[in-house]
């Protein structure tokens, strides 16, 4: 059997830090980095007699996501203990949401692949609930103990569970990676991952071609990276293919992936679970929501990604490929939009082509972030307002975004200025340099009169030499075909 | 100076004879640790006793009277329940798990009495972790009643009720959850008010029953117990349960003026559930019941039979529910950052088991079993969720009673004192004993227990009133005019007596 003949389930559980200033149900600080244990207030310990009060800035942004992802805000839903016993959950229990979560049901567009093999795909979500992160164990020797950090303990978490509907890796991370930037678009997270501040689990199974029942699924936890994410669900898939192919059966389990080794390995099989008595926290009323709440959360949401997809596409003609891209994320959304601002709308497809193309290229070999790039979208505009007017060629234009690029000029047409680049669009210095370049090559017009086109191109060259590159080839083209013509 | 008077004065007296400077709180603070020292080794009513503390305050609050700014119950002393977390003192809760503890923070409750100018004498016995009947649980040992040394004072408040009863402090602060004020305000002679659930913030009140737990006050009378539920009471922002309304002056209200002094309670009706007066109780608690009701309609209160037919229902709902939220409340003491931790033990399991198992007692390892169990996959909604419906049902019964009547009235207990140990070896017994007033918690309803005579044997009986939501000044002011034309509640033991001899 060859694995075109398995079919593979995957679903995915986000774990989202929510950025509040404090935590979700303490007044203590979130800020990462601090030294262990000041941030953590009586509540995160857990003194006997402390009571939790919710955070509303928490709800606030369980709210918005809810509205990006089109999804039903609950108007009343319920805070329930998760009981468990760790050294780094203060309370034996996590405060979280169970039966009747803040945030339920909604769906996410994604687009797999690139180029000609790209294709978009809606996820449907299960549900996002609030919840409270728990302390972190150091287990680095103190005296022969393990350490108790409470900072992170009751940083707001939003939990965001997809379906099942994912059927390989490259689905997976590009679900992933659209949540990841949905959640920065909308400015509930800071989308961190070495921090933690976005963590995936993955559940994983496989089944036949053709089967209607699921196969028994393996959660991989704590994923932290797009490329982890990747490395772990392939191995994965091919463990368990292998293991029902030499006849074994799929215990369900939680795994850990090890990066060193690209393995997941099993941490708990589910007679190992625990059961966590959820039961409905009688510290806390039943969070209600009501509909003026939500209309106001709505009038400050930002443009969302698929609303800006559907305008590129319309407004500025763009293909749907070049319109997902470009609204892969808010700062490449935010590049776009200034660049077509300063290049006018009528510019836009070209932008786009810079954007995706030229800019994206140096960003990626000079691997910097779009948010550090060292041209703006202000010169990147004004470059391509000059292409547009033809002032520059594309040849001419890419000397001038390295001269941008390199800060050799405040804008391009600083650069243009300095560095002589105009474009040379005078029909009579063009004919000038052609007649002498016709002049001077008696052999290749021999040439091309007895049909050899390549003798065209040699010409077009060496009047392009002849004008340092700076006439527009257009013209040079025009004026050469009718040159030859009118001498033959 | 002679102490009795001063000892056996209710607070309003006392408040005069300090605005009169008839006595300084120093003096009147002192009196009272006097009389803690000489007494309480036989009742053990307190488990710490702040004399430092309390001189200190009783200085700050006589400089309060001296300029004029002393407010009902500055310099006055008071005895808080050991479940109320105090800045700086000991709070244990009644247990070897917290045998060590020091609060660094003050409890809402003793936040608001400070304030107040209200000087704490110490911190008062209970059953463990508030569980129980009797304060036999408690890890610094069994309080005595101080009507019989042999008996039991109730429980869970069973030291603040006996020091009230053996005037080692005119008021003190406890806490109900199935009936922990109002049982042993019953069973030590006091008055008791447990109001509505959501009136007594929360914070720092070490939890038992999240859903059940509520601050209450004891005191010698209605007045009394006015006086400190007011300074009690008010909403705090650190509890998502308490309720935001304005605070009453529950004490003032007692004095409104009367249309017909001989019918104070003209217009009022009580209604008697004849599930509370059915089998099950004693000939001298029906008897006494019986006295207290016709005393009420004297007063001009009408009574009529009611039914609350799902009342039955309580105990069994309140030994789901409550046990359920102790287990998951308990989980924090885990010896890992504060309390009790084994001096041994092979790794981090060990750890929870050993220190869990040497830190609790009986009675709460009892309820963290049971509570675990309900709550456990499979049996959640066979217990918790039916529980959960029961008590819907009971307070349904309530609010219908409430359209036929103003108070309810009935017996506070079905049973006087017991003998210590005498329900060692049946804690289900002593569960049924709450019969009365567990469906009120149940119901997050305001309850007061009054005295209302004794049996053959010479303890106290109850009478219990239950308001409908934010009755507190109808169940205060019921019990004012009862206690203004009976004695029960100047009734004091005897061992009074002999002390002052």
């Amino acid at each position: 059997m060859s694995r075109a003949d398995w079919e593979v389930v995957i679903g995915l559980e986000v774990h989202a830090q929510l950025n509040t200033e404090a935590k979700i149900f303490s007044g203590a600080s979130t800020a990462f980095g601090a030294s262990p244990n000041v941030q953590a207030s009586a509540v995160d310990v857990a003194l006997p007699g402390v009571l939790p009060v919710l955070n509303r800035g928490a709800v606030e942004r369980a709210i918005r996501l809810g509205l990006a992802l089109d999804a039903h805000i609950a108007p009343k839903s319920v805070f329930a203990r998760k009981n468990y016993f760790y050294p780094d959950l203060p309370k034996g229990y996590q405060i979280s949401q169970f039966e009747l979560p803040v945030v339920q049901g909604g769906t996410i567009n994604i687009q797999v692949g690139e180029g000609a093999a790209a294709y978009e795909k809606t996820i449907h979500l299960t549900r996002a609930h609030l919840e409270e992160d728990a302390g972190k164990s150091l287990h680095e020797d103190f005296h022969g103990m393990s350490g108790i950090d409470l900072n992170r303990a009751g940083t707001p978490l939003l939990e965001i569970v997809s379906e099942p509907d994912m059927s390989s890796s490259a689905e997976a991370v590009a679900y992933a990676r659209a949540l990841h930037a949905l959640v920065r678009w909308i400015d509930i997270c800071d989308g961190n991952m070495q921090e933690g501040s976005f963590r995936c689990d993955a559940n994983v199974s496989v089944r036949k071609k053709g089967a209607t029942v699921l196969g028994t699924r393996r959660e991989i936890k704590n994923l932290n990276s797009f490329r982890f994410l990747q490395q772990a669900i392939d191995f994965e898939i091919g463990w368990q293919i292998e293991t029902i192919e030499d006849g074994g059966a799929i215990v369900q389990a939680t795994v850990l992936f090890d990066p060193d080794t690209g393995e997941t390995r099993m941490m708990r099989s589910k007679e190992d679970a625990h059961d966590y008595r959820y039961f409905p926290d009688p510290d806390l009323l039943p969070l209600e929501i009501d509909p003026a709440w939500i209309a106001r959360v709505a009038t400050e949401l930002p443009e969302l990604p698929a609303a800006m997809k559907t305008r590129f596409i319309g407004d500025f003609g763009l293909s749907a490929y070049d319109a997902s891209t470009l609204t892969a994320s808010r700062e490449v959304a935010d590049y776009f939009q200034g660049t077509v601002a300063a290049a006018g709308k009528a510019q836009a497809k070209l932008c786009a082509n810079w954007v995706m193309g030229e800019l994206a290229a140096r960003l990626n070999k000079a691997e910097l972030d779009i948010t550090n790039t060292p041209v703006s979208p202000a010169q990147l505009g004004g470059l391509v307002a000059r292409i547009a007017d033809n002032t520059l060629s594309n040849a001419i234009a890419r000397k001038v975004f390295d001269a941008l690029w390199n800060h050799e000029g405040v804008d391009a047409d600083d650069i243009i200025g300095k560095q002589n680049l105009k474009q040379l669009t005078d029909s009579g210095a063009i004919e000038a340099l052609v007649d002498e370049v016709l002049a001077a090559n008696p052999k290749s017009v021999e040439e091309f009169r007895s049909g050899k086109e390549k003798a065209f191109n040699a010409l077009v060259g060496q009047v392009m030499k002849a004008s340092r590159g700076k006439a527009s080839p257009a013209q040079v083209n025009d004026i050469l075909r009718r040159k030859l013509a009118d001498d033959r | 100076m002679t102490a009795a008077p001063f000892i056996d004065a209710p607070v309003s007296a006392l408040r005069r004879a300090l605005d009169d400077k008839k006595i300084s709180s120093v003096e009147l603070v002192t009196l009272f640790l006097d009389r803690i020292a000489a007494l309480d080794t036989s009742i053990n009513a307190f488990i710490t006793v702040d004399r430092d503390g309390a001189l200190a305050a009783a200085r700050a609050a006589d400089a309060r009277i001296a300029a004029g700014t002393a407010g009902p119950l500055t310099g006055i002393p008071l005895g808080h329940k050991d479940v109320f977390c105090t800045e700086g003192m000991l709070t244990t809760c009644g247990s070897k798990m917290l045998a060590n503890f020091v609060s660094p923070y003050d409890a809402h409750v003793v936040s608001l009495l400070k304030a107040a100018g209200a000087v704490s004498l110490g911190k008062t016995n209970m059953d463990e972790f508030a569980m129980g009947s009797s304060t036999e649980s408690s890890h610094f040992g069994p309080t005595r009643n101080p009507w019989a040394s042999d008996h039991v004072p109730g429980g869970s408040s069973g030291g603040s009720a006996a020091a009230v009863a053996a005037r080692l402090a005119p008021i003190a602060t406890g806490t109900d959850t199935g009936g922990s004020v109002r049982q042993p305000a019953s069973f030590c002679g006091i008055t008791g008010i447990k109001p509505t659930y959501g009136l007594v913030s929360r914070y720092g009140l070490i939890a038992y029953a999240s859903s059940l737990d509520q601050g209450g006050a004891f005191g010698a009378s209605a007045e009394d117990c006015a006086l400190l539920l007011s300074a009690m009471t008010g909403f705090d922002r650190r509890d998502s349960t308490s309720l935001e309304r304005p605070v009453e002056d529950y004490a003032a209200a007692l004095h409104a003026p009367l249309a017909d002094a001989a019918k104070p309670l003209a217009g009022l009706t009580i209604g008697l559930p004849k599930e509370f007066f059915a089998a099950g109780m004693s000939d001298e608690i029906r008897a006494a019941t019986a006295a207290a009701l016709d005393q009420y309609r004297k007063l001009g209160a009408v009574t009529r039979e009611i039914s609350l037919p799902n009342a039955n229902l309580a105990i069994p709902a309140y030994y789901v529910i409550a046990p359920a939220e102790a287990s998951s409340n308990l989980s924090r003491f885990d010896g890992v950052r504060y309390g009790h931790r084994a001096a041994t033990y092979a790794d981090l399991d060990d750890m929870y088991c050993k220190s869990r198992s040497e830190g609790f007692g009986a009675e709460v390892q009892r309820r963290i079993l049971v509570g675990t169990y309900v709550l456990s996959h499979g049996y959640y909604d066979a217990y918790y969720l039916q529980a959960q419906k029961l008590r819907r049902l009971i307070a349904e019964d309530f609010r219908r009673a409430f359209t036929e009547c103003d108070l309810i009235a009935g017996p506070t207990s079905p049973v006087t004192a017991w003998a210590l140990g005498a329900m060692r070896d049946d804690p289900v017994q002593m569960y049924l004993a709450d019969i009365y007033t567990t469906p009120v918690n149940l119901a997050g309803l305001p309850g007061i227990s009054h005295p209302a005579g004794f049996d053959a044997a010479g303890l106290p009986i109850g009478l219990q009133l239950i308001g409908n939501y934010f009755a507190e000044s109808r169940l205060l002011t019921a019990t004012h005019h009862f206690q203004q034309a009976t004695d029960w509640h100047l009734r004091q033991p005897a061992l009074l007596t002999d002390a002052q001899k």
